[in-house]
């Protein structure tokens, strides 16, 4: 399968990326690790003019810790996530999670910024990033824009990333020390996309959850954070009832498309369960 | 769409080529420079046959442009073996391990094998299927690619390859 024809750029600079993005316009995309675009070319369901590859702005690469936040390089790979110590010590939910992203090549190349802006509800980063309140800082011509992760998803494929804007680093607010974490993904091999899967840090004090998220992912058009499943648990132990409460509010707000992964009421029960077993795993992991 | 020149080394050799920026990495190998070593297995980014290390990563060459890797170090199959034709520990330990049938995923396989060693010289059992699980094989069943990489790590460690009691 051949690609369509285009112009390739290859900036160093992220003024320059911009500002090429910003000229090109509509013609134009970005190449980020390519292993979702390219597949997208290959088969003609994209057909871009002009792709701006990002692999040479630095400025978009590595991990850092400022001013209470975890920030992330959106050009920063899945194999990096992994390999940081950094992350391991701050964020620990994202290398578990980047772990059970396709397999080693795409990881290889996959950038976290990649799978969180491109807006596919199979990828697992949007959750994580709603689950742990992230926010995007967004790059054009014209500026800097913040997005919260929680406000950035409008639908499949659909973000409020504006033409000629570029996701340039995400920054989560650290978790607090001792805090569990657990993600949880059902799916049918190696490389596939969740049938279903959990987000969920926690605290717990005197035994009790003091704060919860619950993200969830693949079981609606965007990635949804749980709410109500997560207020069900808050002041009170992790126990059977309400570990319940809390599966049917997730269940409750899931709207999974029936595929090859199952029907809707089989995807709907899997988000519950792995809402369960997330929570189970980070009540667990959580210092009391 | 006019060509462009896409320079890079691969297998030690500084080659080049006048490409379209469209141009993918596997077909830049097999057609521009004649290393049918990689090959094309499903062309969409699942079966890893198109596996080659760039810059030190293990990437399926079907999913990135020629022109990304401009500048890189590429290895390939046709790399892996010493000058002088002598196999390399894991050509060997593929041989001597039966860890091949049809021989179409071996090249991916091979080259990824590679990599996973260099970033994990004792890999268990578990490690070595997780570090191959991007590379498909529809004969052996894995068994014997498992025991074939094994048998290479503990070749290059320099310790007694102990097959496990089946």
């Amino acid at each position: 399968m051949i690609p369509g024809s285009f112009e390739y750029h290859r900036p160093s600079k992220l003024s320059d990326a911009v500002a090429l993005l910003g000229s090109l316009d509509n013609d134009a995309r970005l190449l980020a690790g390519g292993h979702s675009l390219i597949p997208m070319m290959k088969l003609r369901l994209a057909q871009p003019s002009h792709l701006i590859d990002l692999a040479a702005v630095t400025e978009l690469k590595g991990v850092a810790h400022d001013d209470g936040d975890v920030v992330i390089g959106a050009m920063t790979t899945q194999h990096e996530v992994i390999g940081s110590e950094l992350l391991a010590t701050s964020v620990p939910i994202l290398r578990e999670a980047a772990m059970l992203i396709a397999d080693p090549q795409v990881r290889y190349m996959g950038t976290l910024g990649g799978n969180a802006a491109n807006g596919d509800p199979g990828n697992d980063m949007p959750a994580l990033m709603v689950t742990l309140g992230a926010t995007y800082v967004l790059r054009s011509a014209s500026g800097e824009r913040r997005v919260a992760a929680r406000e950035f998803y409008l639908g499949i494929y659909e973000t409020s990333l504006r033409p000629g804007e570029i996701l340039a680093t995400i920054r989560i607010p650290a978790p607090p020390k001792g805090h569990g974490y657990a993600y949880e993904k059902l799916k049918r091999k190696i490389g596939d996309y969740a049938t279903a899967a959990a987000a969920v840090v926690l605290t717990v004090s005197d035994g009790k959850i003091a704060s919860c998220a619950i993200g969830l992912t693949n079981v609606s058009d965007r990635p949804l954070l749980a709410k109500d499943a997560a207020a069900a648990l808050i002041g009170g132990a992790l126990d059977k009832a309400s570990v319940a409460k809390a599966v049917a509010a997730a269940e409750a707000i899931v709207s999974p498309a029936e595929d090859g992964r199952g029907s809707v009421e089989y995807r709907t029960k899997m988000a519950g369960v792995m809402t369960a077993r997330a929570l189970a795993r980070a009540f667990a992991r959580a210092s009391v | 769409m006019s060509k462009i020149n896409v320079a890079m080394t691969v297998n030690g050799k500084a080659v080049s080529a006048e490409v379209e920026p469209r141009t993918l990495l596997i077909h830049y190998l097999r057609e521009n420079l004649s290393l049918t070593g990689p090959h094309i297995g499903c062309d969409t980014s699942h079966c890893g046959a198109c596996t080659v290390d760039i810059d030190g990563k293990s990437v399926k060459s079907c999913t990135i442009f020629a022109v990304q890797a401009a500048g890189a170090e590429v290895l390939t199959i046709e790399g892996m073996a010493g000058a002088d034709g002598k196999l390399h520990v894991l050509q060997e330990a593929f041989r001597e391990m039966h860890g091949l049938q049809c021989g179409y995923c071996t090249p991916g396989m091979i080259v990824r094998a590679h990599r996973l060693l260099q970033e994990n010289p004792s890999p268990t059992e578990a490690e070595i299927r997780l570090g191959i699980s991007g590379n498909l094989c529809r004969c052996t069943g894995y068994q014997n690619i498992v025991k074939a990489i094994q048998y290479a790590a503990t070749k290059i460690n320099g310790v007694e390859f102990k097959e496990a009691a089946e």
